[in-house]
């Protein structure tokens, strides 16, 4: 069941340990797949953490990944909210050359993205900007002219949309999902 | 009262229920073999290599159905380990090593004898752990035993610096383990079940694929029900051998690349193919499009990521084999299936596989089956990788569940030699027969020191036609006969066996086959016999890799004829 490469978007999460993120990007590694973008912080739960990964790669590939990552032992949930309605956002940090004869420009770009400018020196500018990827590189290839001497992405966070445990529960408090063909199917499984 | 680490593990061990340990010490382990001696009721066996701690720990866990315990000491002690974690993680065997490590101020600092066996394992194992603080050990056992046991079995590393080892705490084994993301699933989907049920009632040439996890599961008598129940013929896989009684007159035998012609079209023919505790493995499926191309498929498997990683299932059914046959076997209508069985039959008759033709020279085929009929189903055979463990699958119809054992799924050559250890050590009392090949006994004879040291009566035959069989087979076959590196000096076994102090004997020749397996088995300890068989032959049927079940060789015997062995190549 070949299927073509898509960017997935996975949300996990696992218990706070020493290793978790090693055994994670181990199975990703195992399969050969790159990650994309990875972003890991704390969640509302103690001694949890929420993490987002993404990843391009066919469907049933990724979703033999992800079964996989539900067996490490800290995994507590994982979910591949793929084509899902979800927020998505990311931040950058940009540092461009603003010499004085192109700072005004570069200001105008700022606050048309609703961005916002962090740090000032003499000869450049940091920029914070927040958003999905789109607004992130339309707004890095909007600056480039001006000379971007660092970029600095945090990857991609992103939450479903709505109320929370729309998820499939199997009955404890551990949720499985994935996305593409085997999703009604896996859901039932547990 | 406190307690040291290292009697904290003792004392933690005894708590699981374990009566014997397969280890070797170490600079990084030596507070634990400091308090070994007081306790009596843990029993050790040093072993002369770790890797054999491993092997050993995993054959007793097989076995006894109990998590298999070894340890070793840091770097290369439990690197050393490695082959036999692995080999216990793609056979789900449920195994708890504990490494010592070094002294926890010198991790990460490439302390002597340091090597990072929880990153290097990670990929090998269910789970591992590194306990930084004495009070954390007593629960860390507790949870690598209830993770390696439970679910999908496997091995669980816990890595102890020796520090640790050394400081003290009050020991109080928890009841409980506090492990969120792990709940493994047990009981099958009801609807699935009823729906599974179905496709039985409505198949016509149904037949069932027994794998590892009807054995692990202990659900040979679910399994004997339902295959009665339905009348389903049932093929049982290289681990699965053994979780359906051999003699029965259901059972087809093994399936896949040097399966039964029978059933690679069988496989190919049937309506209904059930997967029960068994993962579509390559060597099973051949060729996965040409797969059983008539069958809806049926999965039963207890682990999540199994289903649909190879196959597209019909229906998909996660759970304990035990608990989803029991299920199953309430819903599943009597049914015959003579039409199907008696085809089956005429294929069984029309291509016999496994016929052993009358010649004077020494058939490796023919040492195997003679080794089975004189010891029966009462014994146990531990065998190692390679063409002789392809013939043992093909002639061992055992009755007993774990009467088996063998490396499935990674392959590994030498394991049979403390295997075999292990076996004996689960059942004192009962033969145990080491089915060697010449080239992995020799990777793992070192222990024969252990099998003196210890006094057991195994069994070592030694399938020797020197040369690497399996791998020059697919020379022969596959790399038009150019046998490179394939052909093996050999010491001589037999001296070798008796520097050990295991009694030998050669066989050269036909007549002396029968006798020396009858010495072997009247004698009270150990034996080694060295087989020395006709060099050339090979295993047949074969399912060239890559290639489609339907493609099945069968075995070139027709009536006496004796194959001529293959043209050319390095002597």
């Amino acid at each position: 069941m070949p299927s073509r490469a898509q960017h997935h978007t996975i949300v996990a999460l696992v218990e706070d340990k020493p290793g978790v993120l090693n055994r994670i990007a181990s199975k990703w590694r195992q399969r050969g797949f790159n990650i994309e973008s990875l972003a890991v912080g704390h969640s509302e739960i103690p001694g949890q953490s929420r993490m987002t990964f993404t990843v391009d790669g066919a469907t049933h590939d990724v979703d033999q990944v992800t079964k996989q990552l539900f067996k490490v032992i800290e995994v507590v949930e994982i979910t591949d909210i793929t084509g899902e309605d979800v927020v998505a956002r990311e931040l950058a940090l940009i540092r461009v050359a603003a010499p004085q004869e192109s700072r005004v420009a570069i200001i105008e770009i700022v606050n048309m993205f609703r961005a916002r400018i962090i740090d000032v020196a003499f000869e450049s500018l940091i920029i914070e900007v927040t958003g999905d990827e789109e607004k992130i590189e339309a707004m890095y290839e909007m600056l480039l002219p001006f000379g971007v001497k660092e970029l600095m992405r945090t990857g991609r966070i992103a939450m479903s949309r709505g109320g929370a445990g729309q998820n499939v529960d199997d009955g404890s408090h551990r949720r499985y999902r994935s996305a593409g063909e085997g999703k009604a199917q896996v859901g039932s499984l547990l | 009262m406190k307690l040291t680490g290292a009697q904290i593990i003792m004392e933690s061990l005894l708590a699981e229920g374990v009566d014997t340990v397969f280890g070797y010490p170490g600079g990084s382990n030596l507070p634990m073999y400091d308090a070994l001696p007081q306790y009596p009721a843990l029993r050790h066996v040093l072993v002369r290599h770790e890797q054999a701690a491993a092997h050993a720990a995993d054959a007793y866990a097989r076995i006894t159905g109990k998590a298999g315990v070894c340890w070793a000491t840091s770097g290369p002690g439990a690197t050393n380990l490695v082959t036999g974690i692995a080999n216990a993680w793609m056979d789900s065997v449920p195994m708890v090593c504990i490494t010592g490590s070094v002294v926890s101020w010198l991790i990460g600092r490439d302390g002597f004898q340091e090597a990072d066996i929880t990153g290097i394992t990670i990929p090998i194992t269910k789970h591992n752990t590194l306990v930084l603080n004495v009070e954390d050990i007593a629960s860390s056992i507790k949870e690598a035993f209830h993770i390696a046991t439970t679910g999908r079995p496997g091995p669980v590393l816990v890595d102890i610096p020796r520090d640790v080892q050394q400081q003290e705490a009050e020991f109080k084994y928890p009841e409980t383990v506090n492990l969120p993301g792990y709940q493994p699933p047990m009981v099958g989907d009801p609807r699935q079940i009823k729906r599974a049920a179905q496709l039985i009632a409505e198949s016509e040439r149904p037949v069932i694929l027994a794998g590892h996890g009807v054995v692990i599961s202990r659900a040979w008598d679910q399994l004997v029900q339902l295959a009665e129940t339905a009348q389903i013929p049932v093929i049982t896989t290289l681990l699965g051998i053994g979780g359906f009684p051999g003699t029965h007159e259901l059972n087809m035998g093994m399936p896949g690349m040097h399966g039964m012609y029978w059933n690679n079209m069988a496989i190919s023919e049937a309506d209904l193919v059930m997967g029960i505790g068994m993962r579509f493995d390559d060597r099973v499926t051949g060729s996965l499009k040409d797969f059983a191309p008539k069958a809806k498929i049926i999965h039963i498997d207890i682990d999540p990521a199994e289903i649909g990683k190879n196959l597209p299932v019909a229906v998909p059914i996660v759970g304990d084999v035990k608990n989803v046959l029991t299920d199953l076997n309430r819903e599943v209508q009597p049914a015959r299936h003579d039409q199907w069985r008696d085809w089956l039959k005429e294929q069984r008759d029309s291509h016999p596989s496994i016929a052993i033709p009358e010649t004077d020279k020494i058939l490796p085929q023919y040492v195997i089956k003679s080794i089975y009929d004189a010891s029966g189903s009462d014994a146990y055979y531990v065998t190692g990788v390679g063409q002789h463990q392809m013939w043992a699958a093909q002639y061992f119809w055992v009755d007993k569940p774990n009467g088996f054992i063998t490396s499935g799924g990674l392959g590994t050559m030498g394991f049979e030699v403390p295997a075999a250890i292990g076996a004996q050590f689960a059942d004192l009392k009962s033969t145990v027969w080491s089915i060697c090949g010449d080239g992995g006994f020799q990777m793992t004879s070192q222990e024969l020191a252990t099998v003196v040291e210890y006094e057991l009566p195994i069994k070592y035959a030694i399938i020797n036609n020197g040369y690497l069989g399996m791998v020059r087979q697919w020379q022969e076959l596959f790399y038009k006969n150019n046998l490179s590196s394939v052909r093996m000096y050999q010491p001589d076994f037999v001296k070798l066996a008796e520097a050990y102090g295991v009694r030998a004997l050669r066989v050269t020749d036909k007549a002396q086959v029968q006798s020396s397996i009858d010495l072997a088995l009247s004698h009270p300890g150990p034996v080694l016999i060295d087989f020395q068989v006709e060099e050339y032959e090979n295993t047949f049927p074969m399912v060239p890799p890559g290639a489609a079940l339907q493609q099945t060789v069968d075995s070139p015997y027709q009536g006496s004829e004796t194959r001529t062995p293959a043209a050319g190549g390095a002597r």
